[in-house]
């Protein structure tokens, strides 16, 4: 479906969500921040330690590499137990979690986002100590996920 | 059928950390997309990978939507002892692919 086609199924009432749900907003969506608020609970959470890695420009959201690694010696005693990852405009604020143990080595991974706009990730590091650190990336998408036809 | 790839180094030293990438065939269909017609596409996506190392997990990761299709992670894991290391990618619609890598280490 191209985008026109796109805008017109949109018209006739079928797309709207869509079309609210990629819609560029300043400030951080609060439904991230509730679906951070489940993760962490009541906890704090404080930048540093996390270093999520996205390229600052993307031209196609449907495959956007991102790494994300945590500072941590991995024993038994301190070690990163999960990085969860967000985004503020995608339909879902969910991406991805991960779950580390001492055995990891290092608390560091890579893969393949979908973003659906030029927006905000946010990622969220779980220490065996139950402290929670973040870091954040913005990426400037000019093809959108989500919006297009099959791959 | 869904075919897999994995690359894991053959030999290592004991307690070194060694890097583990996969990449796994998955359309990863978000749920949230609708046909010319306007109907709804069903989501069918991988939900779950886990590793384990002659049967302890070692990682494991929760994918949703926002996952590029045919999933590929790349994550790491300290060589303890030769042995199997075991892929599982678990989905909707019974989607489940095991696949696994032999390890010597020295």
């Amino acid at each position: 479906m191209d985008r026109r086609a796109f805008l017109r199924t949109a018209g006739a009432g079928l797309g709207l969500v869509s079309i609210v749900a990629v819609r560029p907003t300043g400030a951080t969506p609060e439904r991230m921040q509730a679906a951070i608020r489940r993760v962490v609970g009541s906890a704090p959470v404080t930048p540093g330690r996390v270093k999520l890695e996205l390229p600052p420009l993307s031209e196609n959201g449907h495959a956007v590499p991102l790494t994300v690694s945590v500072e941590s010696p991995m024993t038994e005693a301190d070690h990163v137990r999960a990085v969860h990852v967000f985004t503020e405009i995608n339909p879902l604020p969910d991406v991805a979690t991960f779950r580390f143990s001492p055995r990891s080595g290092r608390a560091r991974v890579s893969t393949r986002v979908r973003l659906a706009n030029t927006q905000t990730v946010v990622a969220i590091g779980e220490l065996s100590d139950g402290s929670f650190w973040s870091d954040r990336a913005t990426v400037v998408v000019t093809l959108a996920a989500c919006l297009e036809g099959p791959l | 059928m869904a075919r897999a790839l994995i690359n894991v180094p053959g030999q290592a030293r004991r307690g070194e950390i060694i890097e583990i990438k996969t990449l796994i065939s998955h359309v990863m269909e978000t749920g949230h997309r609708r046909t010319e017609a306007g109907a709804p596409i069903a989501r069918d996506i991988i939900r779950q990978f886990v590793c384990t190392y002659n049967g302890a997990e070692v990682f494991r990761a929760d994918l949703h939507p926002a996952i590029a299709a045919n999933p590929f992670l790349v994550f790491s894991t300290v060589a303890t002892e030769s042995g199997t290391l075991t892929f599982t990618w678990t989905g909707d619609n019974g989607f489940s692919v095991t696949e696994s890598a032999a390890i010597t280490v020295s």
